[in-house]
Parts: C-alpha cells; sequence; structure tokens
C-alpha cells in the first residue's frame, strides 16, 4: 500500500476525458452565449447604429477568415483520423497546417483591427467618446467579442503546439489520442463561435 | 463499539502515507483528493473566521446610533469584503471541496476524482483568488465598497479596487468551474460496480446537482465581470446610463449567476442533512428517490427565478409576477426534502449526538429561512421589505443557518472518519447550545428590525432601532465566542482525543466500512453494490 508510485501510475480513462473536455466546451459556450445575449438587447434597442457600425467592417476579410477557420477545422479532424490510422507524419503536418492557419486569422486581425486603431477607433479612445450612443456599444461589443475570440484562438493554439510535440515525442499514437481529439474539439470550438460571430458582427442588415 | 474488527489490519492511512515529497510540500503538491480537502478545510476555515471578526467589527459599529468605532466608509468597505470573503471564498466552494472532495468518491466507492491534478489545480486558483481578493482590501486605492453585488453604475464609477475584486470573483469562480466540471465526470465515471445513479447515497446526488449549476451558471458571472472590468479599463458603457449601457442589464446577468449560486450553497448543506439523519435514527431514509429528484428540481428550476432580487429595479409587472410564481415552484422541492427528514425520524430510534444536533437545528433554521424567502419572493410584501435587514435576515438564515450549521454538522459527523480521532462529546454539545442561542439572537431581531423600516447596508440608524440592535450585536458576539469553543473542542480532538474506531456512529454508507483515517487508496478492493445505501430496517 505505501508503494510510492500508486498516484504516478497511469489510471487511463479516455471517455472521462473526453467527457470533461464536452464539459469545458459547455462553459466556454456559455461564457460567449453571456456575449450574445448583451448583444441581442443592444441590437434590438439600437438596431439603426448596429447596422451602420456593420458597414464599417469589410465582410472581404471576415469572409477569408471564416473560410480559414473552417478550413483549419478539416486539417485538424485530418490529424486526428491521420494520428487513428497511425501515420504519425501526417498527423503533424495537419496540425502545422491547423497552426499555420490560425497565423493567418490572426495576421487578418491584426490589419483589421490595426485599420480601426489607425482611424483613432478603439476602446478608451477620444472618437469611441464622440459617437452615438448605439455605436458606441456595437464597436465595444465588436471589440470585446473579437479581443474573446482571439484570445481563444490562442489558447488553442497553445494546446495544439503542446499536442504537435507530444506526437512528436510519441506521447500521443495510434493507442493514445484522447489528447489530439480534445485538442481538436477545442479548436472546433473556436471555429464554431466565429461562424456565430461573423454574421452577428458583419453581416448585419 | 462495533465492526472494530476493520482496525486491525495493518495499513498506512492518507496522513501518514509517503509519497514523491516531503513536510508541507507533500500536502501543497498532493493530489490526493482527501489531502486536498483537508487543504481546503484549512483555507476555508481561516477565511471563515477573518470574515466573521469583520461581520462582528460591523455589530459592533451597529451598537449604538452615529459613528462608534469606524468611518462611513470603513463600514462600507467592510460590509464589502465580509460578502466577498464569506460568499466567494467559504460558502460556495465549503461544503463540496471540502466535503465533496473527501466524501464523494468514497461514497461512490472511488480510489479518487476522476481527475486528480486538475482537482489540485482547482485549490491553486482558488488560493490565488483568494490572495487577490484579500489583498484588494489592502491596496492603495482602498476596499471595493460596492456590496459584494458590484452593481453598476456605481461599480464603474468608484475610485476603490473594484478590479481586483473582480478579478479575484472572476478567477475564484474558474476554480469553482473546475471543481464542478471534475466532479461531474467522477460520478459519471468513476462509480462502483453494482452502483446504479440510483443507489448512490444521497449527498453524491446533491453534489451531483451542485456541479451542474457550477458548471452551467459560473461562466455568465465570469463574462459579466470581465464587461464590467473592460468597463472601467476602457470607458466601454455595456452598463452605464451616461454611455447608453443599461445598470439593469448588469443586475441580471448578475442574478442570473448568483441566484443559481445560492442553490450551489444550500444544495450539499441539504445533502449532508440527508447523510446524518438516517444514520442518527437508525432509518432507511423515507422517499429516497424524491430527495435525490428534487436536488435536480431545484438545480432546474433555480436558474428560472433570477429576477426576485430585482422587483424594485424596474422590470415589467408581467415579469415580475412570472418570477415570483417560480419562486414559489422552487419552494416546493426544498419542501420535500424537509417533510423527507422529518418522516425518516418517525419511529427511528434517534440518538442525540452532535452532528444530529447540528442537523436538527438546520431543519429548524432552514424552515425559519425558507418561509421568510416566500414573504420575500411574493411581490408585494417584498416591495416592503427590500433592501432592509429582513432581508439580512432572512439571507443569514439560509446561508449560515442553513450551509453553515451543515457545515458543522458535517466536521462533526465525518472528523472521527477524517483525522481517526474522536472529540469530546460534551464540550461540543455545549458550543452547539452557544451557536444556536447567538444565532437567532443575532439574526432574529433583524427581521423585526426590517420590518420596522431599518435599511441594509447602513452605518447609522435611528434611536427606535436600538433596542433590536443591542440585541443582535450581543448575539453575534454570543455566536463568535461559541464557534471559538467549538474549533477548540475539535481540534483537541485531532491533537489528544481517543482514536475513532472506523464506524462510531453505525452508518451504513461505504465511508464507514473501511478504516478511520482511510487508507491513501480508499479501498483494498474495489466494493461492490448490491443495495441501497440505507440499508437499516
Amino acid at each position: 500500500m505505501s508503494d510510492t508510485n500508486i498516484h504516478t501510475e497511469e489510471h487511463r480513462n479516455d471517455d472521462a476525458s473526453k467527457l470533461g473536455m464536452w464539459l469545458f466546451i459547455f462553459t466556454e459556450l456559455l461564457l460567449f452565449g453571456g456575449l450574445f445575449l448583451v448583444y441581442s438587447i443592444y441590437r434590438a434597442q439600437y438596431p439603426h447604429n448596429f447596422h451602420e457600425g456593420s458597414l464599417e467592417l469589410s465582410v472581404t476579410i471576415g469572409a477569408i477568415n471564416t473560410i480559414v477557420l473552417l478550413f483549419s477545422s478539416m486539417t485538424i479532424a485530418m490529424a486526428l483520423t491521420a494520428m487513428q490510422r497511425n501515420n504519425k507524419k501526417l498527423a503533424m503536418t495537419m496540425i502545422v497546417v491547423t497552426l499555420l492557419m490560425a497565423v493567418v486569422f490572426l495576421i487578418n486581425k491584426y490589419f483589421e483591427w490595426g485599420a480601426k486603431f489607425h482611424h483613432g477607433l478603439y476602446p478608451g479612445s477620444d472618437l469611441m467618446a464622440l459617437l452615438e450612443r448605439g455605436h458606441l456599444l456595437y464597436f465595444s461589443l465588436y471589440f470585446f467579442m473579437t479581443g474573446l475570440h482571439a484570445f481563444h484562438i490562442i489558447v488553442g493554439m497553445v494546446l495544439l503546439i503542446v499536442v504537435l510535440f507530444k506526437v512528436k515525442n510519441n506521447r500521443i499514437h495510434a493507442h493514445k489520442y484522447v489528447l489530439l481529439e480534445n485538442g481538436a474539439l477545442y479548436w472546433h470550438l473556436v471555429d464554431l463561435i466565429w461562424i456565430f460571430l461573423f454574421p452577428l458582427l458583419y453581416l448585419i442588415s | 463499539m462495533m465492526h472494530n474488527t476493520v482496525d486491525k489490519i495493518e495499513y498506512v492511512s492518507f496522513l501518514e502515507h509517503k509519497g514523491r515529497f516531503k513536510g508541507l510540500f507533500s500536502w501543497i503538491f498532493a493530489t490526493d483528493h482527501k489531502r486536498i480537502a483537508l487543504l481546503y478545510l484549512y483555507a476555508i476555515g481561516t477565511f471563515f473566521f477573518v470574515g466573521a471578526i469583520l461581520g462582528l467589527l460591523m455589530r459592533l459599529e451597529l451598537i449604538a446610533p452615529g459613528e462608534t468605532i469606524m468611518k462611513p466608509q470603513t463600514y462600507n468597505g467592510i460590509f464589502t469584503v465580509h460578502g466577498i470573503i464569506m460568499i466567494f471564498m467559504v460558502v460556495i466552494p465549503g461544503l463540496s471541496a471540502v466535503f465533496g472532495n473527501f466524501f464523494l468518491p468514497i461514497l461512490i466507492g472511488a480510489k479518487d476524482v476522476a481527475f486528480p491534478k486538475l482537482n489540485l489545480f482547482s485549490w491553486w486558483v482558488f488560493i490565488f483568488g483568494s490572495v487577490l481578493a484579500i489583498a484588494s482590501q489592502f491596496m492603495k486605492n482602498g476596499p471595493p465598497d460596492t456590496g459584494w453585488t458590484f452593481y453598476a453604475p456605481y461599480s464603474t464609477a468608484t475610485g476603490t479596487n473594484v478590479i481586483t475584486a473582480t478579478t479575484a470573483a472572476f478567477v475564484l469562480g474558474f476554480s469553482s468551474i473546475l471543481t464542478g466540471l471534475n466532479f461531474l465526470v467522477t460520478i459519471h465515471q468513476m462509480r462502483a460496480p453494482g452502483m446504479k445513479f440510483f443507489n448512490m447515497p444521497l449527498f453524491p446526488w446533491a453534489i451531483y446537482a451542485t456541479a451542474w449549476i457550477q458548471l452551467l451558471a459560473t461562466p455568465i458571472i465570469g463574462i459579466t465581470l470581465l464587461m464590467l472590468i473592460a468597463e472601467r479599463l476602457f470607458g466601454i458603457g455595456f452598463f452605464n446610463p451616461d454611455l447608453g449601457g443599461d445598470p439593469i442589464l448588469f443586475q441580471h446577468l448578475f442574478w442570473i449567476y448568483s441566484h443559481p449560486a445560492v442553490y450551489v450553497m444550500i444544495l450539499p448543506a441539504m445533502g449532508v442533512i440527508t447523510e446524518i439523519i438516517p444514520t442518527f435514527c437508525q432509518r432507511r431514509v423515507y422517499g429516497y428517490k424524491a430527495i435525490a429528484l428534487s436536488s435536480v428540481a431545484i438545480a432546474g428550476v433555480g436558474f428560472l427565478v433570477w429576477g426576485h432580487h430585482m422587483y424594485t429595479s424596474g422590470m415589467s409587472n408581467q415579469a415580475r409576477w412570472f418570477f415570483s410564481l417560480l419562486t414559489f415552484v422552487v419552494a416546493v422541492p426544498s419542501a420535500i426534502k424537509v417533510f423527507n427528514w422529518i418522516s425518516t425520524m418517525y419511529k427511528g430510534s434517534i440518538d442525540l449526538k452532535p452532528p444530529f444536533l447540528y442537523a436538527v437545528s438546520f431543519i429548524f433554521l432552514f424552515i425559519i429561512g425558507g418561509t421568510t424567502g416566500l414573504l420575500l419572493g411574493s411581490i408585494a410584501t417584498n416591495v416592503q421589505v427590500h433592501d432592509t435587514a429582513f432581508v439580512v435576515a432572512h439571507f443569514h438564515y439560509i446561508i449560515f443557518g442553513g450551509m453553515g450549521f451543515a457545515f458543522f454538522a458535517a466536521i462533526h459527523y465525518w472528523l472521527p472518519k477524517m483525522y481517526g480521532k474522536m472529540y469530546n462529546f460534551k464540550r461540543a454539545n455545549i458550543a452547539w447550545a452557544i451557536i444556536f442561542v447567538g444565532f437567532n439572537l443575532l439574526y432574529f431581531p433583524q427581521f423585526i428590525l426590517g420590518f420596522q423600516g431599518m435599511p441594509r447596508r447602513y452605518f447609522d440608524y435611528l434611536p427606535q432601532f436600538q433596542t433590536g440592535e443591542v440585541i443582535s450585536t450581543i448575539g453575534g458576539i454570543i455566536l463568535v465566542s461559541g464557534f471559538i469553543f467549538m474549533v477548540y473542542n475539535l481540534v483537541m480532538g485531532v491533537r489528544k482525543g481517543e482514536p475513532a474506531p472506523a464506524n462510531p456512529w453505525n452508518g451504513s454508507t461505504l465511508e464507514w466500512q473501511i478504516p478511520s483515517p482511510p487508507p491513501t487508496e480508499n479501498f483494498d478492493e474495489v466494493p461492490v453494490i448490491k443495495k441501497n445505501p440505507y440499508d437499516y430496517i
């Protein structure tokens, strides 16, 4: 009983890990759910301002980013399938492609935000304070929602980098890939949230 | 005592187990759920003591009208800090982090929780959040003075350390989510063979319902606090009407979490009481399924009643009566539990040991707290007593009389198992009597004061309220001394008490079938469950 290895020895339960990840995804959805609630209330209150605000965003960049994220969701799913079929090299390539897509997304976001900043439009700026109330709320929500989403992208990237190294060191292999699966689940979540953000912020009419 | 044979087996208890680390590190880096539970116990016990002292300072200030021992702004800081510490650092984590951690795996026949490392991580996050909360009191802009509710727009404007305090609440919420997640997976995945959901003891059932609330409600307060922080940092106008925002929206978002959080506090308390009553009556619990499912019902309906905190804030009449109706509905499953506890005692062989005394007084205080809750839930009376001392009395009867007394019941019930030592019954009974008398003296006068119009959170009052305030303050002093005496008795029990047998109360659930204190892995061999946990008669 006093064996020191009791707790370091692994009790593996992949179902438990996956269930845990799903529950965590619920909490993330509710986190953004609170924001969607606030968004819908203010949009109902200031429909006109919200429409005008959305005209100042570039639908093209938003659409490109949507496609980029959808594509990355596909590549991470391919990485998982490759791992299940014991193709380590392909799995690693697909994870790297996913990470590259994430970087492309963030670069796009950087230029998008940068242009707004350049025009003096950022939270706390003098220009923001002069805007109409509905406008101010729209751009506040825009920066808050996309900022929180970008933060989740970064968290997802860190997770995938960890996964990448574990695949490389054979800590993740064809018979033990639950971490890769959970990383992929999280990545799909990040993608899914963007699928909602894009029409809510860019396509208002 | 019975079942002493178990004690003769040679084993190493979790208290003496030697792992990778030594000394203090073998505790603060432990992944054993029992050690983590004790870590929570020590932390939460300390925070409770600090919160209680702050409460006592408030009572001393209110012993006479006008300024007695502190300035008004200090008073505002103290009631805010008292609230933040007690709500976020004591009662919300309290029972589930301490007793849930220690006994949930044992009660379902598991060796640990599903994610032991995550469990340790939750404790560290909890400590980090607590340090932030305490730091917010001492940083240079002065303690937050918003009340623990952080109502906008004042919280967006006050110059005090609101950002630090809300960040602390956010971090503590994260810890709460991770604990809830861990327990949900544990209950779904780790039950011993043969333990179906309807074979589980009722404390795990309560923890199960609680964990769902922790998981689903806490993110809402998380995002709300983040928005408040962004508002303060960048002048965004989510909740400030000057900038187009809506302060009522903050209240809605706040209570969407904070009302379910009340059930995070009380559901595990009900679970504890449901374990204690059958043991000390030696009776099979009456209405097992009704108690189990009423926990789930409370958790479910509890999500839909938040508006009853806001009757006077400005809501449509339809919304008000709807929230009022739902508030009455959520009282039903709570009442079902009370009826079942009392029915369990019927024809039982009742043994008035200290845990049972606390359990019975829980029922008494919970009935007072619950029925005054209905007074607050109906719109007309609520408008009369809203934001008065009546509300303060009501929620202290629920939170302290309910959750607090259940915590005391739990520690008296399970301490022999946790430490393998027994405390002194006579001293425990005296401490119980002092606490019970002190509690009622402290809070009951506040019902009357509130009805007469004494507002809550006020530094000063009219001379006509003084009699009630003095009685209340005397009660507070009695209560704190009773609490100190109780802790003294328990500490003496742990240090110098008689060794406790494996099953001192002749309980039937799994924790009493293993030695006291439990071995590191809980069970030598995985138990196989064939019957209902409360198999007395």
